[in-house]
Protein backbone atom coordinates (compact mmCIF):
# COMPACT_ATOMS: atom_id res chain seq x y z
CA UNK A 1 0.00 0.00 0.00
CA UNK A 2 1.03 3.60 -0.49
CA UNK A 3 2.59 5.65 2.28
CA UNK A 4 0.71 8.70 3.55
CA UNK A 5 3.68 10.81 2.52
CA UNK A 6 5.30 11.46 -0.83
CA UNK A 7 8.66 12.30 0.77
CA UNK A 8 8.26 10.57 4.16
CA UNK A 9 11.90 11.20 5.10
CA UNK A 10 11.49 14.99 5.03
CA UNK A 11 7.78 15.44 5.60
CA UNK A 12 7.89 13.75 9.00
CA UNK A 13 11.08 15.34 10.32
CA UNK A 14 10.87 16.74 13.83
CA UNK A 15 11.19 20.50 14.32
CA UNK A 16 14.83 20.24 15.39
CA UNK A 17 15.64 18.03 12.42
CA UNK A 18 13.95 20.49 10.05
CA UNK A 19 15.93 23.37 11.54
CA UNK A 20 19.24 21.50 11.30
CA UNK A 21 18.52 20.73 7.65
CA UNK A 22 17.60 24.38 7.03
CA UNK A 23 20.84 25.67 8.54
CA UNK A 24 22.90 23.30 6.45
CA UNK A 25 21.05 24.32 3.27
CA UNK A 26 21.11 28.01 4.13
CA UNK A 27 24.90 27.93 4.51
CA UNK A 28 25.18 26.13 1.20
CA UNK A 29 22.83 28.62 -0.47
CA UNK A 30 24.70 31.66 0.81
CA UNK A 31 28.00 30.20 -0.43
CA UNK A 32 26.34 29.48 -3.76
CA UNK A 33 25.18 33.11 -4.04
CA UNK A 34 28.82 34.20 -4.00
CA UNK A 35 29.00 32.94 -7.60
CA UNK A 36 26.97 35.96 -8.59
CA UNK A 37 28.16 39.54 -8.80
CA UNK A 38 24.88 41.05 -7.60
CA UNK A 39 25.08 39.06 -4.36
CA UNK A 40 28.82 39.59 -3.93
CA UNK A 41 28.23 43.35 -4.11
CA UNK A 42 25.25 43.19 -1.78
CA UNK A 43 27.17 41.12 0.76
CA UNK A 44 30.13 43.50 0.56
CA UNK A 45 27.81 46.48 1.17
CA UNK A 46 26.31 44.89 4.26
CA UNK A 47 29.64 43.50 5.45
CA UNK A 48 28.36 39.92 5.48
CA UNK A 49 30.35 36.85 4.53
CA UNK A 50 28.95 33.34 4.15
CA UNK A 51 30.86 32.32 7.27
CA UNK A 52 28.71 34.66 9.37
CA UNK A 53 25.81 32.23 9.06
CA UNK A 54 26.34 30.04 12.11
CA UNK A 55 22.80 29.53 13.34
CA UNK A 56 19.42 29.57 11.64
CA UNK A 57 18.65 32.91 13.33
CA UNK A 58 21.59 34.38 11.43
CA UNK A 59 19.35 34.46 8.38
CA UNK A 60 18.28 37.86 9.74
CA UNK A 61 21.78 39.17 9.08
CA UNK A 62 21.20 38.69 5.38
CA UNK A 63 19.96 41.56 3.24
CA UNK A 64 16.41 41.43 1.88
CA UNK A 65 15.77 40.85 -1.80
CA UNK A 66 12.92 42.68 -3.52
CA UNK A 67 11.06 42.57 -6.79
CA UNK A 68 12.94 45.74 -7.68
CA UNK A 69 16.23 43.81 -7.41
CA UNK A 70 14.88 41.35 -9.95
CA UNK A 71 13.90 44.19 -12.25
CA UNK A 72 17.23 45.96 -11.84
CA UNK A 73 19.16 42.83 -12.76
CA UNK A 74 16.89 41.97 -15.69
CA UNK A 75 17.20 39.60 -17.41
CA UNK A 76 19.95 37.33 -16.13
CA UNK A 77 21.77 39.38 -13.49
CA UNK A 78 20.76 37.21 -10.54
CA UNK A 79 21.62 33.90 -12.10
CA UNK A 80 24.13 31.91 -10.02
CA UNK A 81 24.95 29.17 -12.53
CA UNK A 82 26.36 29.25 -16.07
CA UNK A 83 23.54 30.07 -18.51
CA UNK A 84 24.11 26.77 -20.32
CA UNK A 85 22.79 25.00 -17.20
CA UNK A 86 19.46 26.84 -17.35
CA UNK A 87 16.64 25.00 -19.07
CA UNK A 88 13.56 27.11 -18.32
CA UNK A 89 12.65 30.76 -18.06
CA UNK A 90 9.46 32.20 -16.63
CA UNK A 91 8.79 35.89 -16.81
CA UNK A 92 6.25 38.30 -15.38
CA UNK A 93 4.40 40.65 -17.71
CA UNK A 94 6.65 43.57 -16.79
CA UNK A 95 4.35 45.97 -15.11
CA UNK A 96 6.09 49.21 -14.31
CA UNK A 97 9.42 48.65 -15.98
CA UNK A 98 11.46 45.57 -16.64
CA UNK A 99 9.65 42.30 -16.19
CA UNK A 100 11.03 39.85 -13.65
CA UNK A 101 12.71 36.75 -14.97
CA UNK A 102 13.11 33.48 -13.11
CA UNK A 103 15.51 30.86 -14.43
CA UNK A 104 15.53 27.16 -13.63
CA UNK A 105 18.07 24.39 -14.00
CA UNK A 106 16.98 20.82 -14.64
CA UNK A 107 17.32 20.13 -10.92
CA UNK A 108 15.28 23.24 -10.07
CA UNK A 109 12.45 21.97 -12.26
CA UNK A 110 12.64 18.57 -10.66
CA UNK A 111 12.57 20.03 -7.14
CA UNK A 112 9.66 22.23 -8.15
CA UNK A 113 7.75 19.23 -9.49
CA UNK A 114 8.58 17.37 -6.29
CA UNK A 115 6.96 20.07 -4.15
CA UNK A 116 3.79 19.98 -6.25
CA UNK A 117 3.73 16.17 -6.23
CA UNK A 118 4.17 16.18 -2.44
CA UNK A 119 1.21 18.54 -2.12
CA UNK A 120 -1.10 16.52 -4.33
CA UNK A 121 -0.10 13.29 -2.60
CA UNK A 122 -0.78 14.95 0.75
CA UNK A 123 -4.45 15.47 -0.14
CA UNK A 124 -4.91 11.87 -1.20
CA UNK A 125 -4.02 11.77 -4.88
CA UNK A 126 -2.19 8.65 -6.14
CA UNK A 127 -0.88 7.41 -9.50
CA UNK A 128 -4.26 5.95 -10.45
CA UNK A 129 -5.88 9.38 -10.25
CA UNK A 130 -6.67 11.58 -13.25
CA UNK A 131 -5.58 15.20 -12.88
CA UNK A 132 -7.07 17.96 -14.99
CA UNK A 133 -5.12 21.18 -14.90
CA UNK A 134 -7.62 23.90 -15.78
CA UNK A 135 -5.16 26.67 -15.24
CA UNK A 136 -3.48 29.04 -17.67
CA UNK A 137 -0.31 27.71 -19.25
CA UNK A 138 2.44 29.68 -20.89
CA UNK A 139 4.27 32.07 -18.62
CA UNK A 140 1.72 31.54 -15.84
CA UNK A 141 3.47 29.04 -13.59
CA UNK A 142 0.22 27.40 -12.48
CA UNK A 143 0.15 25.58 -15.81
CA UNK A 144 3.51 23.87 -16.18
CA UNK A 145 4.05 23.78 -12.41
CA UNK A 146 1.06 21.55 -11.77
CA UNK A 147 1.63 19.64 -15.01
CA UNK A 148 5.13 18.51 -14.02
CA UNK A 149 4.11 17.90 -10.41
CA UNK A 150 1.10 15.77 -11.28
CA UNK A 151 3.19 13.79 -13.76
CA UNK A 152 5.93 13.32 -11.20
CA UNK A 153 3.36 11.89 -8.82
CA UNK A 154 2.41 9.56 -11.64
CA UNK A 155 -1.10 10.67 -12.43
CA UNK A 156 -2.63 10.80 -15.87
CA UNK A 157 -2.43 14.55 -16.38
CA UNK A 158 -4.61 16.57 -18.74
CA UNK A 159 -3.29 20.02 -19.70
CA UNK A 160 -6.82 21.33 -20.25
CA UNK A 161 -5.72 24.94 -19.61
CA UNK A 162 -8.22 27.65 -18.70
CA UNK A 163 -11.52 28.33 -20.42
CA UNK A 164 -13.86 26.46 -22.76
CA UNK A 165 -16.03 25.12 -19.96
CA UNK A 166 -18.06 22.74 -22.11
CA UNK A 167 -14.90 20.97 -23.22
CA UNK A 168 -13.63 20.92 -19.62
CA UNK A 169 -16.83 19.21 -18.50
CA UNK A 170 -16.60 16.70 -21.35
CA UNK A 171 -13.02 15.86 -20.28
CA UNK A 172 -14.07 15.47 -16.66
CA UNK A 173 -16.79 13.01 -17.65
CA UNK A 174 -15.03 11.14 -20.47
CA UNK A 175 -11.58 10.82 -18.90
CA UNK A 176 -12.80 10.15 -15.37
CA UNK A 177 -11.07 13.21 -13.92
CA UNK A 178 -10.66 12.86 -10.15
CA UNK A 179 -8.82 16.10 -9.42
CA UNK A 180 -8.88 19.62 -10.86
CA UNK A 181 -6.57 22.54 -10.34
CA UNK A 182 -8.02 25.96 -11.15
CA UNK A 183 -8.38 29.42 -9.75
CA UNK A 184 -11.40 29.52 -7.39
CA UNK A 185 -13.52 31.78 -9.60
CA UNK A 186 -13.07 29.38 -12.46
CA UNK A 187 -14.29 26.43 -10.40
CA UNK A 188 -17.43 28.43 -9.69
CA UNK A 189 -17.81 29.19 -13.36
CA UNK A 190 -17.38 25.53 -14.19
CA UNK A 191 -20.11 24.65 -11.74
CA UNK A 192 -22.48 27.19 -13.32
CA UNK A 193 -21.96 25.60 -16.72
CA UNK A 194 -22.38 22.10 -15.26
CA UNK A 195 -25.72 23.21 -13.83
CA UNK A 196 -26.83 24.62 -17.19
CA UNK A 197 -25.83 21.35 -18.85
CA UNK A 198 -27.63 19.25 -16.26
CA UNK A 199 -24.38 17.75 -14.98
CA UNK A 200 -24.32 16.98 -11.26
CA UNK A 201 -20.69 16.83 -10.10
CA UNK A 202 -21.60 14.40 -7.31
CA UNK A 203 -23.56 12.04 -9.53
CA UNK A 204 -21.93 12.40 -12.93
CA UNK A 205 -18.21 12.80 -12.17
CA UNK A 206 -15.49 10.98 -10.25
CA UNK A 207 -14.11 14.18 -8.75
CA UNK A 208 -12.60 13.90 -5.29
CA UNK A 209 -10.13 16.77 -4.93
CA UNK A 210 -9.87 20.40 -6.00
CA UNK A 211 -6.69 22.43 -5.79
CA UNK A 212 -7.42 26.16 -5.76
CA UNK A 213 -5.07 29.10 -5.60
CA UNK A 214 -3.43 32.06 -7.35
CA UNK A 215 -6.41 34.23 -6.49
CA UNK A 216 -7.37 35.58 -3.09
CA UNK A 217 -10.45 33.90 -1.70
CA UNK A 218 -12.14 33.68 1.65
CA UNK A 219 -12.96 30.66 3.80
CA UNK A 220 -16.65 31.13 2.87
CA UNK A 221 -15.81 31.02 -0.82
CA UNK A 222 -13.90 27.80 -0.27
CA UNK A 223 -16.82 26.27 1.63
CA UNK A 224 -19.21 27.33 -1.11
CA UNK A 225 -17.00 25.69 -3.73
CA UNK A 226 -16.83 22.50 -1.65
CA UNK A 227 -20.60 22.43 -1.29
CA UNK A 228 -21.17 23.03 -4.99
CA UNK A 229 -18.75 20.41 -6.21
CA UNK A 230 -19.22 17.96 -3.37
CA UNK A 231 -15.47 17.55 -2.81
CA UNK A 232 -12.73 19.07 -0.68
CA UNK A 233 -10.98 22.14 -2.04
CA UNK A 234 -7.40 22.71 -0.88
CA UNK A 235 -5.70 26.08 -0.84
CA UNK A 236 -2.45 26.33 -2.76
CA UNK A 237 0.22 29.01 -2.45
CA UNK A 238 2.81 29.76 -5.05
CA UNK A 239 4.65 32.63 -6.61
CA UNK A 240 6.77 32.64 -9.72
CA UNK A 241 9.75 34.09 -7.85
CA UNK A 242 9.88 30.96 -5.68
CA UNK A 243 9.19 28.68 -8.71
CA UNK A 244 5.42 28.80 -8.88
CA UNK A 245 2.83 26.61 -7.18
CA UNK A 246 4.20 24.10 -4.72
CA UNK A 247 5.58 26.41 -2.03
CA UNK A 248 2.65 25.85 0.33
CA UNK A 249 -0.43 23.66 0.36
CA UNK A 250 -3.12 22.61 2.80
CA UNK A 251 -3.14 19.14 4.26
CA UNK A 252 -6.43 17.32 4.92
CA UNK A 253 -6.69 19.21 8.24
CA UNK A 254 -7.31 22.40 6.21
CA UNK A 255 -5.84 24.47 8.99
CA UNK A 256 -3.27 26.58 7.17
CA UNK A 257 -0.91 25.74 4.34
CA UNK A 258 2.21 23.73 5.06
CA UNK A 259 5.16 25.67 3.69
CA UNK A 260 7.93 23.21 2.90
CA UNK A 261 10.77 24.14 5.17
CA UNK A 262 13.25 21.80 3.55
CA UNK A 263 12.87 24.15 0.54
CA UNK A 264 12.29 27.53 2.19
CA UNK A 265 12.98 29.53 5.31
CA UNK A 266 9.76 31.30 6.22
CA UNK A 267 9.81 34.61 8.07
CA UNK A 268 6.93 36.95 8.87
CA UNK A 269 8.10 40.52 9.38
CA UNK A 270 6.58 43.87 10.09
CA UNK A 271 6.54 45.53 6.64
CA UNK A 272 7.54 48.87 8.19
CA UNK A 273 10.30 47.90 10.62
CA UNK A 274 11.22 44.64 8.87
CA UNK A 275 11.54 43.06 12.32
CA UNK A 276 10.01 39.62 12.89
CA UNK A 277 6.50 39.55 14.35
CA UNK A 278 5.39 36.91 16.89
CA UNK A 279 3.62 33.79 15.65
CA UNK A 280 -0.07 34.48 15.04
CA UNK A 281 0.46 38.13 14.17
CA UNK A 282 -0.02 39.37 10.63
CA UNK A 283 3.04 40.57 8.78
CA UNK A 284 4.77 40.31 5.45
CA UNK A 285 5.82 36.90 4.25
CA UNK A 286 9.56 36.68 3.55
CA UNK A 287 10.99 33.59 1.89
CA UNK A 288 14.52 32.30 1.43
CA UNK A 289 15.04 29.49 -1.04
CA UNK A 290 17.16 26.58 0.19
CA UNK A 291 17.44 24.29 -2.85
CA UNK A 292 17.57 26.61 -5.83
CA UNK A 293 20.52 26.38 -8.21
CA UNK A 294 19.81 28.91 -10.95
CA UNK A 295 18.31 31.71 -8.90
CA UNK A 296 18.50 31.36 -5.15
CA UNK A 297 16.65 34.21 -3.44
CA UNK A 298 17.61 35.42 0.00
CA UNK A 299 14.92 36.90 2.23
CA UNK A 300 12.64 37.71 -0.66
CA UNK A 301 9.93 40.17 0.32
CA UNK A 302 6.76 38.67 -1.15
CA UNK A 303 4.56 41.64 -0.13
CA UNK A 304 1.90 39.13 0.84
CA UNK A 305 0.45 39.63 4.31
CA UNK A 306 -0.25 36.55 6.39
CA UNK A 307 0.58 34.93 9.73
CA UNK A 308 2.03 31.77 11.20
CA UNK A 309 -0.67 29.43 12.51
CA UNK A 310 1.59 26.76 13.99
CA UNK A 311 4.60 24.52 13.51
CA UNK A 312 3.10 21.13 14.20
CA UNK A 313 0.04 19.40 12.79
CA UNK A 314 -2.06 16.30 13.53
CA UNK A 315 -1.29 15.15 9.97
CA UNK A 316 2.24 14.30 11.12
CA UNK A 317 3.98 17.05 9.17
CA UNK A 318 5.88 19.53 11.28
CA UNK A 319 6.41 22.01 8.49
CA UNK A 320 5.19 25.48 9.36
CA UNK A 321 1.51 26.26 8.83
CA UNK A 322 0.72 29.59 7.18
CA UNK A 323 -2.68 31.26 7.02
CA UNK A 324 -4.32 32.20 3.73
CA UNK A 325 -3.03 35.50 2.39
CA UNK A 326 -4.71 38.46 4.11
CA UNK A 327 -3.75 41.20 1.71
CA UNK A 328 -0.70 42.95 0.35
CA UNK A 329 1.84 45.32 1.82
CA UNK A 330 1.96 47.07 -1.55
CA UNK A 331 -0.88 48.10 -3.84
CA UNK A 332 -0.83 45.05 -6.06
CA UNK A 333 -4.23 43.68 -7.02
CA UNK A 334 -4.70 39.98 -7.64
CA UNK A 335 -7.68 39.47 -9.91
CA UNK A 336 -8.56 36.14 -11.49
CA UNK A 337 -5.00 34.99 -10.95
CA UNK A 338 -3.51 38.04 -12.65
CA UNK A 339 -1.28 40.46 -10.76
CA UNK A 340 -2.06 44.09 -11.45
CA UNK A 341 -0.48 47.28 -10.16
CA UNK A 342 -2.56 50.48 -10.24
CA UNK A 343 0.41 52.23 -11.87
CA UNK A 344 -0.26 50.13 -14.97
CA UNK A 345 -3.72 51.67 -15.23
CA UNK A 346 -2.24 55.12 -14.74
CA UNK A 347 0.31 54.53 -17.48
CA UNK A 348 -2.40 53.80 -20.04
CA UNK A 349 -4.64 56.70 -18.95
CA UNK A 350 -1.71 59.08 -19.47
CA UNK A 351 -1.85 58.25 -23.18
CA UNK A 352 -5.39 59.60 -23.50
CA UNK A 353 -5.68 63.40 -23.36
CA UNK A 354 -9.48 63.01 -23.42
CA UNK A 355 -9.44 61.64 -19.88
CA UNK A 356 -7.84 62.78 -16.65
CA UNK A 357 -5.21 60.89 -14.71
CA UNK A 358 -7.41 60.42 -11.67
CA UNK A 359 -9.02 57.04 -11.60
CA UNK A 360 -10.79 54.64 -9.31
CA UNK A 361 -10.56 50.87 -9.54
CA UNK A 362 -13.48 48.95 -8.07
CA UNK A 363 -13.32 45.20 -7.65
CA UNK A 364 -16.60 43.37 -7.29
CA UNK A 365 -17.89 39.84 -7.41
CA UNK A 366 -20.84 39.36 -9.73
CA UNK A 367 -22.36 35.97 -10.42
CA UNK A 368 -19.30 34.52 -8.74
CA UNK A 369 -17.00 36.27 -11.19
CA UNK A 370 -14.54 38.87 -10.06
CA UNK A 371 -14.82 42.07 -12.05
CA UNK A 372 -12.76 45.20 -12.32
CA UNK A 373 -14.31 48.54 -13.13
CA UNK A 374 -12.08 51.49 -13.90
CA UNK A 375 -13.67 54.89 -13.52
CA UNK A 376 -12.00 57.73 -15.37
CA UNK A 377 -12.86 61.38 -15.69
CA UNK A 378 -13.79 62.82 -19.05
CA UNK A 379 -11.56 65.83 -19.55
CA UNK A 380 -12.86 67.28 -22.77
CA UNK A 381 -16.41 67.93 -23.82
CA UNK A 382 -17.68 66.49 -27.06
CA UNK A 383 -20.84 66.75 -29.08
CA UNK A 384 -20.48 63.20 -30.33
CA UNK A 385 -21.66 60.06 -28.52
CA UNK A 386 -19.73 57.89 -30.96
CA UNK A 387 -16.51 59.51 -29.74
CA UNK A 388 -17.35 58.74 -26.12
CA UNK A 389 -18.17 55.16 -26.98
CA UNK A 390 -14.99 54.79 -29.02
CA UNK A 391 -13.03 56.32 -26.16
CA UNK A 392 -14.27 53.87 -23.57
CA UNK A 393 -13.80 50.96 -25.99
CA UNK A 394 -10.23 52.00 -26.76
CA UNK A 395 -9.48 52.47 -23.06
CA UNK A 396 -10.89 49.03 -22.33
CA UNK A 397 -8.85 47.54 -25.13
CA UNK A 398 -5.56 49.15 -24.17
CA UNK A 399 -6.06 48.48 -20.47
CA UNK A 400 -6.83 44.89 -21.38
CA UNK A 401 -3.55 44.59 -23.28
CA UNK A 402 -1.65 46.05 -20.35
CA UNK A 403 -3.17 44.14 -17.44
CA UNK A 404 -4.13 41.00 -19.37
CA UNK A 405 -7.83 41.16 -18.60
CA UNK A 406 -10.42 43.57 -19.89
CA UNK A 407 -11.89 45.81 -17.21
CA UNK A 408 -15.14 47.69 -17.49
CA UNK A 409 -14.55 51.35 -18.19
CA UNK A 410 -16.89 53.96 -16.79
CA UNK A 411 -16.60 57.54 -17.89
CA UNK A 412 -17.40 59.95 -15.08
CA UNK A 413 -17.58 63.71 -14.61
CA UNK A 414 -14.46 65.76 -14.31
CA UNK A 415 -13.50 66.40 -10.70
CA UNK A 416 -15.63 63.59 -9.29
CA UNK A 417 -12.77 61.20 -8.40
CA UNK A 418 -10.19 61.52 -5.63
CA UNK A 419 -7.20 63.63 -6.69
CA UNK A 420 -3.84 62.04 -7.34
CA UNK A 421 -1.89 63.93 -4.67
CA UNK A 422 -1.37 62.32 -1.32
CA UNK A 423 -2.81 59.01 -0.25
CA UNK A 424 -5.80 58.89 -2.54
CA UNK A 425 -7.90 55.78 -2.50
CA UNK A 426 -7.33 54.20 -5.88
CA UNK A 427 -8.70 50.75 -5.28
CA UNK A 428 -11.99 49.81 -3.69
CA UNK A 429 -12.12 46.07 -3.11
CA UNK A 430 -15.69 44.93 -2.60
CA UNK A 431 -14.84 41.26 -3.10
CA UNK A 432 -14.42 40.82 0.66
CA UNK A 433 -11.97 38.01 0.02
CA UNK A 434 -9.57 38.95 2.75
CA UNK A 435 -12.30 38.73 5.41
CA UNK B 1 -26.14 80.01 -40.72
CA UNK B 2 -24.84 78.25 -37.66
CA UNK B 3 -24.78 79.13 -34.01
CA UNK B 4 -22.45 78.04 -31.23
CA UNK B 5 -23.72 75.31 -28.99
CA UNK B 6 -22.19 74.04 -25.75
CA UNK B 7 -21.89 70.26 -25.38
CA UNK B 8 -21.29 69.09 -21.85
CA UNK B 9 -20.43 65.63 -20.63
CA UNK B 10 -22.98 64.66 -18.00
CA UNK B 11 -22.53 61.55 -15.91
CA UNK B 12 -25.77 59.87 -14.83
CA UNK B 13 -25.44 60.77 -11.18
CA UNK B 14 -27.31 63.21 -9.03
CA UNK B 15 -25.50 66.50 -8.62
CA UNK B 16 -23.79 66.66 -11.99
CA UNK B 17 -26.42 68.73 -13.78
CA UNK B 18 -26.82 71.20 -10.95
CA UNK B 19 -23.07 71.79 -10.96
CA UNK B 20 -23.32 72.99 -14.57
CA UNK B 21 -26.43 75.08 -13.98
CA UNK B 22 -24.96 76.69 -10.88
CA UNK B 23 -21.84 77.66 -12.80
CA UNK B 24 -23.97 79.29 -15.49
CA UNK B 25 -26.06 81.05 -12.89
CA UNK B 26 -22.93 82.39 -11.18
CA UNK B 27 -21.72 83.73 -14.51
CA UNK B 28 -25.12 85.28 -15.25
CA UNK B 29 -25.53 83.32 -18.49
CA UNK B 30 -28.99 83.05 -19.99
CA UNK B 31 -30.02 79.68 -21.36
CA UNK B 32 -32.07 79.96 -24.55
CA UNK B 33 -32.65 76.26 -25.20
CA UNK B 34 -31.24 73.01 -23.93
CA UNK B 35 -31.62 69.28 -24.19
CA UNK B 36 -30.07 66.21 -22.60
CA UNK B 37 -29.46 63.05 -24.61
CA UNK B 38 -28.67 60.07 -22.45
CA UNK B 39 -27.19 56.59 -22.54
CA UNK B 40 -27.10 54.09 -19.70
CA UNK B 41 -24.09 55.68 -18.01
CA UNK B 42 -23.74 59.22 -19.24
CA UNK B 43 -25.30 61.86 -21.41
CA UNK B 44 -24.50 64.95 -23.41
CA UNK B 45 -26.15 68.15 -22.28
CA UNK B 46 -26.47 70.50 -25.25
CA UNK B 47 -27.36 74.10 -24.82
CA UNK B 48 -27.76 77.36 -26.63
CA UNK B 49 -27.10 80.38 -24.45
CA UNK B 50 -26.10 83.99 -24.34
CA UNK B 51 -22.36 84.69 -24.64
CA UNK B 52 -21.43 81.10 -25.54
CA UNK B 53 -17.68 81.81 -25.57
CA UNK B 54 -17.73 83.26 -22.07
CA UNK B 55 -20.09 80.51 -20.90
CA UNK B 56 -17.61 77.94 -22.17
CA UNK B 57 -14.73 79.59 -20.33
CA UNK B 58 -16.71 79.83 -17.11
CA UNK B 59 -17.69 76.18 -17.30
CA UNK B 60 -14.09 75.13 -17.88
CA UNK B 61 -13.10 77.13 -14.83
CA UNK B 62 -15.76 75.23 -12.89
CA UNK B 63 -14.07 71.96 -13.95
CA UNK B 64 -16.79 70.97 -16.41
CA UNK B 65 -15.93 68.98 -19.55
CA UNK B 66 -17.40 71.22 -22.24
CA UNK B 67 -16.96 71.65 -25.98
CA UNK B 68 -18.11 74.43 -28.27
CA UNK B 69 -19.44 73.42 -31.65
CA UNK B 70 -21.47 74.98 -34.42
CA UNK B 71 -24.94 73.71 -35.14
CA UNK B 72 -27.53 74.75 -37.72
CA UNK B 73 -30.38 76.89 -36.51
CA UNK B 74 -33.29 77.65 -38.78
CA UNK B 75 -36.41 79.62 -38.12
CA UNK B 76 -39.81 78.29 -39.18
CA UNK B 77 -43.38 79.49 -38.79
CA UNK B 78 -45.19 78.27 -35.71
CA UNK B 79 -47.71 76.22 -37.67
CA UNK B 80 -48.42 72.49 -38.12
CA UNK B 81 -46.33 70.89 -40.88
CA UNK B 82 -43.51 73.45 -41.11
CA UNK B 83 -40.94 71.23 -39.38
CA UNK B 84 -41.83 68.33 -41.66
CA UNK B 85 -41.35 70.49 -44.74
CA UNK B 86 -37.98 71.69 -43.55
CA UNK B 87 -36.64 68.27 -42.59
CA UNK B 88 -37.91 66.79 -45.86
CA UNK B 89 -35.56 69.05 -47.79
CA UNK B 90 -32.57 67.52 -46.03
CA UNK B 91 -33.76 63.95 -46.29
CA UNK B 92 -34.42 64.41 -50.02
CA UNK B 93 -30.83 65.59 -50.37
CA UNK B 94 -29.67 62.37 -48.70
CA UNK B 95 -28.54 64.14 -45.53
CA UNK B 96 -28.96 62.48 -42.13
CA UNK B 97 -29.87 64.53 -39.13
CA UNK B 98 -27.76 63.38 -36.19
CA UNK B 99 -29.89 65.10 -33.58
CA UNK B 100 -32.41 67.87 -33.43
CA UNK B 101 -34.27 69.91 -30.87
CA UNK B 102 -36.58 72.83 -31.15
CA UNK B 103 -37.99 75.68 -29.20
CA UNK B 104 -40.27 78.66 -29.63
CA UNK B 105 -38.90 82.15 -29.63
CA UNK B 106 -41.00 85.25 -30.05
CA UNK B 107 -43.71 83.48 -31.91
CA UNK B 108 -41.35 81.63 -34.24
CA UNK B 109 -40.21 78.04 -34.17
CA UNK B 110 -36.47 77.37 -34.14
CA UNK B 111 -34.93 74.05 -35.19
CA UNK B 112 -31.45 73.30 -33.91
CA UNK B 113 -29.75 70.35 -35.57
CA UNK B 114 -26.53 68.69 -36.63
CA UNK B 115 -26.18 66.65 -39.83
CA UNK B 116 -23.73 64.10 -41.12
CA UNK B 117 -22.74 66.47 -43.94
CA UNK B 118 -22.43 70.13 -42.96
CA UNK B 119 -21.45 71.42 -46.39
CA UNK B 120 -24.34 69.76 -48.17
CA UNK B 121 -26.75 70.91 -45.47
CA UNK B 122 -25.55 74.51 -45.83
CA UNK B 123 -26.24 74.29 -49.54
CA UNK B 124 -29.77 73.01 -48.90
CA UNK B 125 -30.42 75.93 -46.57
CA UNK B 126 -29.09 78.40 -49.11
CA UNK B 127 -30.80 76.90 -52.14
CA UNK B 128 -34.18 76.78 -50.42
CA UNK B 129 -33.86 80.20 -48.83
CA UNK B 130 -34.44 78.79 -45.38
CA UNK B 131 -34.18 81.44 -42.71
CA UNK B 132 -31.20 80.59 -40.65
CA UNK B 133 -30.17 82.23 -37.44
CA UNK B 134 -26.64 83.33 -36.64
CA UNK B 135 -24.84 84.30 -33.51
CA UNK B 136 -25.60 88.00 -33.95
CA UNK B 137 -29.33 87.29 -34.06
CA UNK B 138 -28.96 85.07 -31.04
CA UNK B 139 -27.22 87.82 -29.08
CA UNK B 140 -30.20 90.08 -29.71
CA UNK B 141 -32.61 87.61 -28.13
CA UNK B 142 -30.69 86.72 -25.09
Amino acid sequence: MYSNYFNPEVETLSRSEIEALQLERLQKTVHHCMNNEFYRKKFAETGITPDDIKTLADVRKLPFTTKQDLRDTYPFGMCCVPMKDCVRLHSSSGTTGNPTVILHTKKDLDEWANQVARNLWMVGLRPDDVFQNSSGYGMFTGGLGFQYGAEKLGMLTIPAAAGNSLRQIKFIKDFGTTAIHAIPSYVTRLYEVMKEEGVDPRRDTKLKVLAIGAEPHSEEQRKRIEEMMGVKAYNSFGMSEMCGPGVGFECPEQNGMHFWEDYYIVEIVDPETLEPVPDGEIGELVLTTLCREAMPLLRYRTRDLTRILGRTCPCGRNHIRIDRMRGRSDDMIVLRGVNIFPIQIEKILMKFPEVGTNYLITLTTEDNNDQMTVEVEVNEGTDDFAKLKALSEELRHQLGDEILLKPRVRLVSKGSLPVSEGKAVRVVDKRKVYQ
Amino acid sequence: MTIPQLSIFIENRSGTLIKVLDALKEANIQIVASTIADTAEYGIYRLICSEPMRACEELKKANVAVALSDVFAIEIDDQPGRAAEAVKLFSEAGISITYMYSFLLRGKGVLIFRTDDGEKAAKVIKDNNLKSIDEAALALWA
